[in-house]
């Protein structure tokens, strides 16, 4: 698959430390903190910022404004296919501060782990970090590291936080959003979060499907790059395509409407998700974006985004109208508009 | 998508609408019984496509919606008690009971697990040696064979830690409890495919004949639906009630027998009340007495169930057909999927939920 991140050809070997599981220990301070720092943590993130090993991070940056964004991620399973904690940890922080305009700099990387976790899968989280942070071109410059006792996190909770630069003249938001701009997405969605449910122990539904976890900011340069008139960029993680779309015409105080069969969507999703009575436009996505461009650049952004390796199945599925605002409607087989609703509380495990 | 796609065809569908417009000579009211199918209609937009004199009235059939109120008290009562997993489906976690929802009471310290399959919580069973596991099941004739042969898994594997709080309701009686209401007239029903597959269609021939409708078995694709609505005004139109299977794909005259053995090995048919309508007949499925250890009910003792329904709801009209879901003052409002006064608003069958997120809309 082009538009995922291959990781087939990596290796990292695990090494030698004197416990296999993690210990309440491991986040006292002492002997063992030093440990699991310069033998797990540290060769996985080498940046100048971070080898000083000082209590946070100095960075000199390019000139322009700071996007910065903080997530946190508690997904389970913690290993998916497709990906594990550790590229989403990556991926989101990366993706949001990219949708923000800005040009990702610099991460920060908090775990809590639990008391027990096998260091081999911390470890392999971390080197999934470190692909995912060269893959897209940014630095972890500080971190922390917690530990909490048995049975008071599911194996390990990762936080980052990321810093990013807006180039001068970039402007991206609902403030710009307007009657007439086109909708674009940058491939079919749904994917992780039906990949995470398939993997979800118990369920006996079986598929090829694979998490979308990709870092979008290359994705977003390019198509910026094109000249094309973006007025608003987001990625549709949790609640999915329909939840994006709601926050924006509320946001926007306009309407949008979607063409049915426009929006691209996998067979293996749409299968799932009949089966479980969930629709695919409520699944999450960790390597799409939705972007809202004015109508006369809509064939050179999808052009662009065609072009990159993470936008190669993008659409346009839908357009703004000031007909109905707030509210985002779909056009059926039937040609009748019908509403497209935010989801609604729990209906997966968690995602992200 | 193969077996989905077919039954979506834009031009299909179009051509059934254009060929049900030329029929209808005369007003008709057909009720689809089916939440399932109750969602499909006001997701593709059928609703509105239908000719004039084609009244749609959304019947009883989301089994969410007509558990009872007693029901839901009872699983949080069971579920706050020490050591006990309560484990159903999602949308039934989220139905408020008298005193919240089971989510509610999962907040509240109670161990409330969200499964997709009934076999998920003998599992459950089989890791939690120390605990006790509690599967509310619920549902139709649909939802009962799977249920039944998790009953029967746990039962025959002596699983003393499982059991059962069942709640299962039958759809024949119901039809004809509608048929037998005064103030509700419907003309035709569609009767749920899936339903049927269990069943078989010949089940609604004795209520066909008594009342003389006409019952058409359908899917819940657009096609489906509309090809369901096209023979139910045929035969109203040639005065012709009998049962017609046009959910051929999937279903039998006489249903699947192995699915009706292991229903009819763990369960055996009693009254039952539904939420908003009342006590029916013969309605519902509970567990065969010799299974009283594996029965929830009986197993764990929560005192007196006294529930109390918001006064404002009007759920039952709605489920009877009687009143239309914009009908109640409290309709998207006081009421919506986040803040429920009734089980219609919540599960994705339920019609005022259906309406709310299809319906609701200030385009025109």
């Amino acid at each position: 698959m082009s538009d995922r991140p291959d990781f087939s050809g990596f290796t990292c070997p695990l090494p030698k430390l004197d416990h296999d599981t993690v210990q309440m220990a491991h986040g006292a301070g002492g002997r063992l903190s030093a440990d699991l720092f310069e033998r797990l943590i540290l060769p996985r993130f080498t940046s100048p910022e971070l080898e000083p090993r000082d209590d946070g991070a100095l960075l000199d940056l390019p000139p322009g404004r700071v996007a910065f964004s903080t997530d946190t991620f508690v997904v389970t399973p913690l290993f998916f296919p497709g990906g594990d904690i550790g590229t989403l940890a990556v991926c989101g922080t990366v993706n949001d501060v990219a949708m923000m305009g800005g040009v990702p700099q610099a991460l920060s990387v908090a775990f809590v782990l639990e008391e027990g976790l096998p260091l081999a899968d911390f470890h392999r989280i971390l080197c999934s970090m470190e692909a995912t942070a060269k893959k897209a071109g940014v630095r972890v410059v500080t971190g922390d590291t917690k530990v909490v006792g048995r049975g008071q996190c599911d194996g390990i909770y990762v936080n980052t936080s990321g810093i990013g630069v807006v180039p001068a003249g970039r402007d991206l938001g609902a403030h710009r959003i307007a009657s007439g701009d086109v909708v674009l997405v940058s491939g079919p969605v749904g994917d992780h979060g039906t990949a995470i449910l398939t993997a979800r122990a118990g369920l006996g539904v079986q598929t090829q499907l694979k998490s979308d976890c990709a870092p979008l900011n290359g994705l977003v340069e390019a198509l910026l790059a094109s000249g094309a008139d973006v007025k608003a960029l987001r990625d549709p993680t949790r609640g999915g395509l329909a939840a994006v779309l709601n926050e924006y015409a509320v946001a926007a105080r306009v309407g949008i409407r979607l063409d049915d069969g426009a929006v691209p969507v996998r067979d293996e999703v749409t299968g799932v998700c009949e089966m479980l009575g969930l629709d695919p436009l409520h699944m999450a996505c960790e390597g799409r974006l939705v972007a809202i461009v004015a109508a006369g650049d809509a064939d050179r952004a999808l052009a662009a985004m065609r072009d990159h390796e993470h936008g190669g199945g993008a659409a346009r599925i839908g357009a703004v109208n000031d007909r109905h605002a707030g509210v985002v409607t779909m056009a059926t087989a039937l040609g009748v508009e019908r509403v497209l609703d935010m989801p609604l509380g729990e209906q997966l495990p968690r995602i992200c | 998508m193969k077996h989905l796609d077919e039954f979506r065809d834009p031009a299909l569908a179009r051509a059934l609408v254009e060929r049900l417009k030329r029929i209808t000579t005369r007003p008709w009211t057909v009720m689809e019984v089916c939440g399932g199918q109750t969602h499909s209609i006001l997701r593709h937009g059928i609703d509105q496509v239908l000719p004039e004199g084609l009244t749609l009235l959304h019947g009883p059939g989301c089994p969410v919606c007509v558990t009872p109120l007693e029901t839901i008290d009872r699983a949080v009562a069971i579920a706050m008690q020490p050591g006990v997993i309560l484990a159903s489906f999602g949308d039934m976690l989220r139905v408020p009971g008298s005193h919240g929802s089971l989510l509610e009471a999962r907040s509240r310290g109670a161990d409330v697990r969200m499964v997709y399959s009934p076999l998920e919580a003998v599992t459950l069973a089989r890791a939690n040696p120390d605990r006790e596991v509690v599967f509310l099941a619920i549902g139709f004739e649909t939802t009962a064979p799977g249920n039944a042969m998790a009953a029967s898994e746990a039962i025959d594997a002596r699983l003393t830690n499982y059991s059962q709080l069942v709640s299962h309701v039958l759809v024949p009686p119901a039809m004809a409890a509608i048929l037998d209401d005064e103030h509700v007239r419907v003309d035709a029903f569609l009767a749920a495919g899936h339903v049927c597959t269990i069943t078989g269609w010949r089940l609604y021939e004795p209520i066909s004949a008594r009342y003389g409708v006409p019952i058409v078995v359908t899917g819940f694709e657009p096609v489906d639906i509309l090809d369901g609505f096209m023979h139910a005004v045929e035969l109203l139109e040639a005065g012709s009630p009998k049962v017609a299977n046009r959910y051929g794909r999937a279903v039998q005259a006489d249903g699947n027998p192995i699915a009706q053995a292991v229903i009819d090995r763990m369960y055996e048919v009693c009254g039952r009340k539904w939420r908003g309508i009342g006590v029916i007949p013969q309605s519902g499925l509970k567990l065969r007495p010799a299974y009283a250890a594996w029965d929830a009910e009986q197993k764990f003792d929560v005192g007196d169930i006294t529930p109390q329904e918001p006064a404002e709801c009007i759920a039952g009209q709605v489920l009877q057909g009687r009143l239309k879901p914009a009908d109640c003052p409290a309709f998207g409002t006081k009421c919506t999927p986040q803040t429920p006064l009734g089980a219609t608003m919540v599960s994705s069958e339920g019609a005022c939920a259906a309406w709310y997120r299809y319906g609701r809309k200030s385009a025109t």
